[in-house]
This record gives structure tokens, C-alpha cells and sequence, in this order.
């Protein structure tokens, strides 16, 4: 129990980090454009408003993003001040993240014989998924 | 405002590519399900959910990288494969890029096949091969487990990269007169930097759960020592 305890600690401990990274850290991030976007727009020329302008280069025939929405290019629609929209959008992002990934996860996670061995018995609820691992791995590997 | 692109845009590969790469992810993802359920305990689920949201922040944070005007940033593989194994580690960045592509507009829907199949399955592959081979040769160490992840990150970054090269060559929009060696050039450059960003962002971050809680590694649970050496598991020796 004092394990399940634990790991939940860890879990949230870890959630606070990554809310801090995306909510502030992001605003001092490079706004150049990455390594793929970079390469894409390579061979052609831009104006101030990144329209091409000529040239030859794979971005020339990119198009408008299906959806967009008023979370698109890590921002909130109508929101002007930039250092709370970019954070507000990065909080909301890591809480929708975990929670779309922790509750599929959760959903599917496995509770055959052993997961019920180990909530019946607490004591050896840290136990028995070590003591199952090594099998399920040597599958996993050939 | 500029846009904030970090995933293949809609128009960059042709429609019947796309399709392909979709069929192929979502065969890949539903086999992770599949072999990734028999990781999923009650302690990996929300593990796995946190690995998931912290890679979705850390993609936020694009760095600098030593050529002018370019940046870069974490993709994610060897850190998902390291934590939480490769099935369920191929699940979280699949997870994070459709949520991307969903609700914040980076990636297009239609790509969303082509942006899986190189960050979450090739991306993957190639950390989780590399994790497993050199944490069977590298000593048990901090340094050993630090080299291992900064190795499989930095290679798992160029490996994703020329998995776009590859998909342009199959259905690229714009003609470079039949001749990608540009493409694939500035591709394997820049995110040989990138990977080296990707290295370091991984290392740390492994070392440091290793400090904390060595029990929540999954490399380090699942790849045991020939010798049981210092690997401290809570209560999980037979």
C-alpha cells in the first residue's frame, strides 16, 4: 500500500514539473522554426507575415490545418497577453495529455490473475509485477 | 504571429501516402495495445500517463541549436521506451501527437499516420534496440545508464528524421527535380543537433527517476544484469 502511495506521489510530483515546464518555462523557448520546418521551407523566401514569396521548397504546398480551434499554435484564441496564453495553453495541454494517456491506460491496464493477487493482497502489491516482469519481457524480446 | 509547426503540416505529402502511413500506424498502435497490456499494471498506468504529459510539455520548449535561426526539440522516443518500454512508450508519443494534431492544430489530421509512423514506431524501435543492447554491454552504472540514453536518443532522433525523408521521396507535394539529397542533407544535420539536445533532455531526465525511484525504469526492471548488481528493486526479488 505504501508503494501504491508512493508511485502516486511520484506521479504527481512529476505532473507539478511538467505543468511548470509547459506553463512558464515554454514562454522562454526559441521561437525559430524546428529542424523539420526548417528543412521544409528551405529554397524559399518569406515576408514578415512567413507568406512565400517565391522559391522552390517542400513547404510550398502546405494548406490550412483542418481543425485549428481556439487551442491551435499553442495559444488561447483572444487572449493577448502572450506569456498567459502560451502558459495557460501548455497547462491545459499536460492535464488533457494525462488525462486522455492515464485514463486509457487505466482502462486497458492489465487485471488478470495477477493484478487481482496483488490488490488482495496489499503487502505483495509491489511484489508480484516484478516477479511476472521477467517472463512477460523474454516474449518480449524474441 | 508566426505558427508553431512542429509536425508535418497538411500538403506536404499527397493524400495516398498519408493513407498508407494511417493503415500502418494504427496496425502498429493496436499491436502495442496488444503487447503493451501485459506491461500495464496498476503502477505503469499513470507512470505511463505522466510520461505522456511530460513529453507533451517538453516539446513545448523548443531549443536553439548551433545553426542560425533553426531550433529544435524533444521528440520524445528514448525517454517514452527508457520509462515505460517500448509497447506502452510507443502509445504515449502516439497519444501526445493526436492530441496535438487534434486540439492545438500542430500536425495535420491527415498526417497524423505519417508524424506516428516516424516518432512513435520507427523513433521507438531504434531507442528501445539500442537501450537493450547497450544496457546489456555498458556497466551497471549512472554514467553507463546516462550514456545509454543519450546514445538512444541522439540516434533515435536522425533515424525519425530520414523516416520523413523517406516518405517525401514516396509522396512529396513539391518536385526538387527528382534529387532529395538536400532534403535528406538538412534533415540528418540538423537534427544530429537536435539529437544531441534530445541526448542530454533524455539522460537527465532517466537519471534523475533512476535517483528517485530506480522501481519506475522500466529498461532497468526489464533488462536485468547477467550479475544482479546494484539494481535496488522494492520488494521484487524472488
Amino acid at each position: 500500500m505504501t508503494l501504491r502511495k508512493r508511485s502516486w506521489g511520484f506521479v504527481v510530483g512529476g505532473l507539478l514539473v511538467a505543468l511548470l515546464l509547459a506553463g512558464v518555462v515554454s514562454n522562454f523557448a526559441s521561437a525559430h522554426p524546428d529542424g523539420l520546418d526548417s528543412s521544409l521551407r528551405k529554397g524559399c523566401t518569406f515576408d514578415a507575415d512567413d507568406e512565400i514569396t517565391g522559391g522552390n521548397c517542400p513547404a510550398q504546398e502546405e494548406r490550412e490545418h483542418e481543425i485549428g480551434g481556439p487551442l491551435a499554435d499553442y495559444g488561447i484564441a483572444g487572449l493577448d497577453n502572450d506569456f498567459l496564453s502560451t502558459g495557460l495553453s501548455g497547462v491545459l495541454g499536460v492535464l488533457l495529455t494525462f488525462g486522455v494517456a492515464g485514463g486509457a491506460f487505466w482502462l486497458v491496464r492489465r487485471r488478470g490473475p495477477e493484478g487481482a493477487r496483488a490488490g488482495a493482497d496489499p503487502a505483495g502489491a509491489g511484489g508480484q509485477p516484478d516477479a511476472g516482469r521477467p517472463s512477460a519481457t523474454a516474449t518480449g524480446q524474441g | 504571429m508566426e505558427t508553431l509547426a512542429m509536425h508535418i503540416s497538411n500538403g506536404i505529402i499527397n493524400g495516398p501516402v498519408a493513407a498508407i502511413f494511417a493503415v500502418i500506424a494504427l496496425a502498429a498502435m493496436a499491436f502495442c495495445v496488444v503487447r503493451g497490456r501485459q506491461d500495464l499494471d496498476d503502477r505503469l498506468a499513470p507512470m505511463a500517463g505522466l510520461v505522456a504529459a511530460f513529453i507533451f510539455a517538453v516539446q513545448m520548449l523548443n531549443f536553439p541549436i548551433f545553426t542560425a535561426g533553426v531550433s529544435g526539440h524533444l521528440l520524445g522516443g528514448a525517454l517514452a521506451a527508457m520509462l515505460v518500454g517500448p509497447w506502452v512508450g510507443a502509445l504515449c508519443v502516439a497519444v501526445v501527437l493526436v492530441v496535438q494534431a487534434l486540439v492545438f492544430g500542430d500536425g495535420g489530421v491527415a498526417m497524423l499516420g505519417l508524424n506516428i509512423t516516424n516518432m512513435a514506431v520507427i523513433g521507438i524501435a531504434a531507442a528501445y534496440l539500442l537501450i537493450a543492447l547497450l544496457l546489456r554491454v555498458l556497466p551497471r552504472t549512472t554514467a553507463g545508464l546516462a550514456v545509454t540514453a543519450f546514445v538512444a536518443a541522439l540516434v533515435s532522433v536522425v533515424v525519425a528524421a530520414l523516416g520523413f525523408v523517406l516518405q517525401y521521396q514516396l509522396g512529396g507535394t513539391t518536385d526538387l527535380g527528382g534529387n532529395l539529397a538536400g532534403l535528406a542533407g538538412t534533415m540528418a544535420v540538423s537534427h544530429l543537433l537536435i539529437g544531441i539536445g534530445e541526448g542530454l533532455i533524455t539522460a537527465t531526465t532517466v537519471v534523475t527517476v533512476a535517483k528517485v525511484r530506480p522501481d519506475l525504469v522500466y529498461a532497468l526492471r526489464a533488462l536485468k544484469p547477467a550479475t544482479p548488481a546494484s539494481v535496488p528493486t522494492v520488494g521484487g526479488v524472488r
